[in-house]
């Protein structure tokens, strides 16, 4: 009878403990985000009104209640500057996340019917460039994208440019490096549903009159869409949000989202229009999370 | 025809005819190289030599989409993300029939194998029964002149397994097709095939209707694979009829074996053609001798006795419990058995 307590206290123990984790780490923080978006810029510590004094009492709640105001949110909607950033972040996530599901697939597919023993061997490879940080990556991009970088020199060398074009502070560059450091989210997923399917299918197909093409159009592609689905989620939500690689590689043109936050929060030092951009941000990208928590429900039952 | 993987031959050297609308199985234990030689005719697998012929037309070149074989599959090898009637309809979209003429046909065959009802559900939302028949409908509704059906009775529970045995002989003699089976259980291809092939290492053994491979089986190792058999071994006698010097003494046969006087053979009876009785048979009969009844294996509808004879061997005897007035043989009772000489076999290896 007390083993049984006591393992069923330790059952709730860690059933609580990723609620526990969510509530700390994700939404308390989110909702002092979403607080300090309800705020007035201030010139004092921190730098923005109301600050909630518990001290007050009830008048001081009330006060400090009667002070938050959407006004934020009306300048997102005004400024045409945020829209515009929030587009480019979508199209570039967008933009890239085709690119890298064209380029993703097809590894995954290879890796997935390459012989068993290779088949770890080759997962490691798509996912060795993590051992280096991401920053030094991206650094070395920077050198090698640059006017006098190997780049160009070979591109000279081979006489496909005359004058070397400049590949720095452009979205081509953001492109390269987005589809670069995000290629293993998009063939870690596909791989792994790739090299579930079972094999008889596809003979069954060719058994059945479908050439090869058929074969992977009719039952391949429809089968991996669990793994298209993951693949090109994990790769856009970040995407989207992407503040070192446009930074570094981009242009200062038009900002991406990442950009537009950190240039609110520590050029303008304003917090509360930076706070909006991001609970906005927030907002949009649960969107696609949610029609992907269907998606694996819905497949989650079919097994 | 020869097929390899790596240095061993799984297809050794075989040759084969299968008759226009024969229900053809293939048998043998699991590795025997059954289900390589369906893939070859299905064209999963290239032969490394020989040839398949199919109307006088060498398949062997023939990539399988255009091969006019059907496949149904041990793991039926359903489209999990279609419905049944479109699983039922991927091959005639293949061949680019008519809308029409792909519904007519896909419900023909809904109807014939009874799952009228179905179409629209997914084959995770089926029973097991169910998803063979609906693998059974799409390895049909082509048409092939050939349907290979590989181990398609094995994830059925045993009652199950046996009715879908005779609906699938019905349905063959329906369809007037040729169906070839592999299986690993005998009395599967006993019950549903006109004739067997009997595999082992990559070879047959021996190529004959079921009746003829129980009953005359080629060699001891046959006689094992395919149910239960007593084999006294001895020397074959000048008339080539006569086993001499068994465990039973001279024992006796009606055919003459493959195989020259003075040799070592084997003398092969079923257990069922073996007869026990408390008195010794009057007048003498040839295979007769007395036994002690050490085991009795009640089995329902028929008994298996173990009895030791003079040398301490044992011999299986199976007796039909037909429930007749006298009293039944007990354990540890003093017996003869007998069996007449057309009962046996000599087998030579």
């Amino acid at each position: 009878m007390r083993r049984r307590r006591t393992s069923s206290t330790w059952q709730r123990f860690a059933l609580g403990l990723p609620y526990a984790w969510l509530l700390a780490f994700f939404l308390v923080p989110f909702l002092i985000v979403l607080k300090i978006s309800l705020s007035q810029t201030a010139v004092a510590q921190p730098p923005y009104t109301p600050v909630l004094d518990v001290l007050a009492g009830w008048p001081g709640l009330k006060a400090f209640f009667a002070a938050l105001s959407f006004d934020n949110y009306r300048l997102l909607a005004t400024d045409s500057l945020y829209l515009l950033s929030y587009v480019k972040s979508i199209e570039i996530a967008a933009f890239s996340t085709l690119i890298l599901l064209l380029i993703g697939y097809p590894i995954a597919y290879a890796i997935a019917r390459a012989p068993r023993r290779w088949q770890p061997a080759l997962v490691l490879l798509v996912v060795l460039p993590f051992w280096t940080s991401l920053l030094i990556r991206i650094y070395a991009w920077m050198n090698i994208l640059q006017r006098e970088g190997p780049l160009n020199n070979v591109l000279t060398a081979l006489n496909v440019v005359s004058e070397p074009p400049a590949w720095l502070a452009s979205d081509t560059a953001i492109f390269i490096g987005v589809v670069y450091s995000y290629l293993p989210f998009m063939v870690l997923p596909l791989y792994a549903t790739l090299e579930k399917l079972d094999e008889s299918l596809m003979e069954a197909a060719a058994d059945l009159g479908a050439p090869r093409w058929k074969i992977f159009w009719l039952v391949t592609l429809p089968l991996s869409s669990s793994g298209m689905l993951a693949g090109v989620l994990l790769c856009f939500i970040p995407i989207v949000g992407e503040f070192v690689i446009p930074d570094l590689l981009g242009g200062s043109q038009s900002p991406m989202i990442g950009q537009t936050i950190w240039m609110e929060f520590f050029s303008n030092r304003d917090w509360p229009v930076a706070s909006a951009v991001a609970v906005v941000l927030v907002c949009l990208l649960v969107t696609p999370l949610i029609i992907y928590q269907h998606q694996a429900m819905r497949l989650i039952e079919r097994d | 025809m020869t097929k390899r993987f790596g240095l061993q031959a799984v297809v050794d050297q075989l040759s084969l005819d299968i008759y226009e609308g024969e229900f053809f199985a293939l048998l043998g234990p699991s590795g025997c190289g059954k289900t390589t030689l369906l893939r070859l005719i299905a064209g999963f697998e290239r032969p490394d030599l020989g040839h398949i012929l199919l109307d006088g037309v060498d398949l062997a070149p023939v990539l399988p989409y255009r091969r006019p074989v059907n496949m149904m599959f041990q793991s039926y090898a359903l489209f999990p993300h279609l419905s049944v009637e479109a699983n039922i309809a991927f091959g005639l979209k293949q061949d680019r029939l008519s809308r029409r003429e792909i519904a007519t046909r896909v419900a023909d065959m809904l109807a014939m194998l009874r799952l009228e009802g179905l179409g629209r559900r997914k084959p995770h939302e089926l029973s097991g029964g169910q998803r063979q028949r609906v693998a059974l409908a799409r390895s049909l509704v082509k048409r092939p002149r050939v349907l290979l059906l590989d181990e398609p009775m094995a994830a059925l529970d045993k009652k199950l397994r046996t009715d879908t045995q005779f609906e699938l002989m019905a349905l063959q003699r329906t369809l007037n097709l040729t169906f070839i089976i592999v299986t690993h259980d005998q009395s599967e291809a006993m019950t549903v095939a006109d004739r067997i092939a009997v595999m082992d290492r990559g070879r047959l053994v021996q190529v004959a209707p079921p009746a003829e491979i129980y009953e005359r089986p080629r060699s001891r190792w046959v006689a094992d694979f395919i149910g239960d058999i007593n084999l006294f071994q001895g020397r074959l006698g000048d008339d080539r009829l006569g086993v001499e010097g068994t465990p039973a003494g001279n024992l006796y046969a009606a055919s003459k074996p493959d195989a020259d006087s003075g040799t070592v053979v084997w003398l092969a009876v079923r257990p069922e053609k073996i007869r026990i009785s408390r008195e010794a048979p009057v007048p003498e009969v040839a295979n007769c001798t007395s036994a002690t009844v050490v085991d009795i294996g009640y089995l329902g509808g028929m008994s298996i006795y173990k009895l030791r004879i003079r040398d301490g061997s044992t011999v299986r005897a199976a007796l039909a419990n037909a429930g007749g007035a006298e009293r039944p043989i007990g354990l540890d009772e003093q017996v003869w058995l007998s069996f007449p000489p057309q009962a046996a076999t000599v087998l030579a290896y």
